[in-house]
C-alpha cells in the first residue's frame, strides 16, 4: 500500500496520534485535553491523508477541529467547574479499566494478527475507487454521494438539522419576567398615523 | 518498510481501547468522557478509511462520512446537556447525575 517515505511519516503521524490520544484522557486539565484531542484530530487526518482519502481527510479538520473541539474548548471554559476534585479518586477505577483496556486490546489484535493477512480485495467492487489521476477523491465521492447515496446524505443533514434545533431548544432560557425588552414588531409596524397626533391649539389657552 | 492495512487496522484498534479506557479513567467528569467517545468514533472511522483504500471501494469513505455527521450531532448535543443540567444543578459531576433516580 503505502511505501518508502509514506511509511515513515504513517509511522510518525500513527505515533503522534496515539501518544497525544493517551494524554487527552490522562491531562489534568481539561483545557489541555481538547487541545491534545485537536492534535489526535489532526494526526487521524494525516493517516486518512496517507490511504488517499482526501476529502474526509479536510472534512475531519473542518468539522472536527473548526466546530466539535472549539465547542468542547468553549463548554469547558464556561462552566466553572472545580475539575481537581472530579480527578480525586480517578485511579480508583484505573485497574478495572486497564483490565478491559488489555483484554479488548489483545481481543482486536488477536482478530487482527489472525484475519489482516487473509483480507483479498472483491474482484468485483459495489462502487470501485477511479484511478486518482482520472477523477481525483472530492470528485469521486460527490459522484456516489450525490447519486446512489443522496437519500442517506439528506438524512444526514436532517440529523444536523435536528441536533442544532435540539441544541438551541435546549439551551435557550424562558424569557424572565419584569425585564424590559425591546418590542422589534411593535417597533416596525408604527405608522405616523398612530404615533404623531396633530392638536389644533387655540391662542392663549394651551392644550 | 510496507504499511499495509494491518498497521492502520493496530492503529485503530489503539485509539478505541484508549477511548475506553479514558471512559474509566474520568468516570466523574463528562466532558471527558465525551471527548473518549470522540475519539472512539475517530477509530472507526480509521478503520473504514482503512478498509475503503484496502478494497478500492468508495462505500467506507461514504459511511466513515456519515459516522461523522452523527458524531458532530452528538457532541453538539451532549454539551447542549452539560450546559443546561450545569445552569440547574451548579456541577457536571457524573454522582450527581440522579434526578431521576436511575
Amino acid at each position: 500500500m503505502i511505501t518508502g517515505l509514506g511509511a515513515a511519516f504513517f509511522y510518525l503521524f500513527a505515533f503522534i496520534a496515539i501518544l497525544s490520544a493517551f494524554m487527552v484522557i490522562a491531562a489534568r486539565n481539561p483545557v489541555h485535553s481538547v487541545l491534545y484531542l485537536i492534535l489526535t484530530f489532526f494526526n487521524a487526518a494525516a493517516l486518512f491523508l496517507l490511504t488517499g482519502a482526501e476529502f474526509l481527510s479536510m472534512i475531519l479538520l473542518v468539522v472536527y477541529v473548526g466546530a466539535v473541539a472549539v465547542l468542547f474548548l468553549f463548554v469547558v471554559m464556561m462552566l466553572d467547574v472545580d475539575f481537581a476534585s472530579m480527578k480525586r479518586g480517578a485511579l480508583e477505577y484505573a485497574p478495572i479499566g486497564a483490565v478491559v483496556g488489555v483484554v479488548l486490546a489483545a481481543e482486536l489484535l488477536i482478530v487482527l494478527a489472525g484475519n489482516a493477512t487473509h483480507i483479498v480485495a472483491p474482484a468485483v467492487t459495489a462502487l470501485p475507487t477511479p484511478d486518482p489521476a482520472v477523477r481525483h477523491n472530492t470528485a469521486a465521492l460527490g459522484d456516489i454521494l450525490y447519486t446512489d447515496y443522496i437519500f442517506y446524505f439528506q438524512i444526514a443533514g436532517m440529523v444536523l438539522l435536528v441536533a442544532m434545533i435540539g441544541a438551541i431548544v435546549l439551551t435557550l432560557r424562558a424569557p424572565r419576567p419584569n425585564v424590559k425588552r425591546q418590542n422589534m414588531a411593535g417597533q416596525v409596524a408604527r405608522t405616523p398615523a398612530d404615533a404623531i397626533e396633530v392638536v389644533d391649539v387655540e391662542t392663549g389657552k394651551g392644550i | 518498510m510496507t504499511i499495509t492495512i494491518s498497521h492502520y487496522l493496530a492503529v485503530s484498534a489503539i485509539l478505541f481501547v484508549i477511548g475506553v479506557f479514558g471512559i474509566f479513567l474520568n468516570r466523574k467528569n463528562v466532558i471527558v468522557i465525551l471527548m473518549s467517545v470522540e475519539l472512539i468514533l475517530l477509530s472507526v472511522n480509521l478503520n473504514f478509511v482503512a478498509f475503503s483504500a484496502h478494497l478500492h471501494d468508495l462505500v467506507g469513505q461514504v459511511f466513515a462520512l456519515f459516522v461523522l455527521t452523527v458524531a458532530a450531532a452528538e457532541a453538539a448535543i451532549g454539551l447542549a446537556i452539560l450546559v443546561v443540567f450545569y445552569r440547574n444543578r451548579g456541577s457536571i459531576a457524573v454522582e450527581d447525575v440522579n434526578m431521576m433516580k436511575g
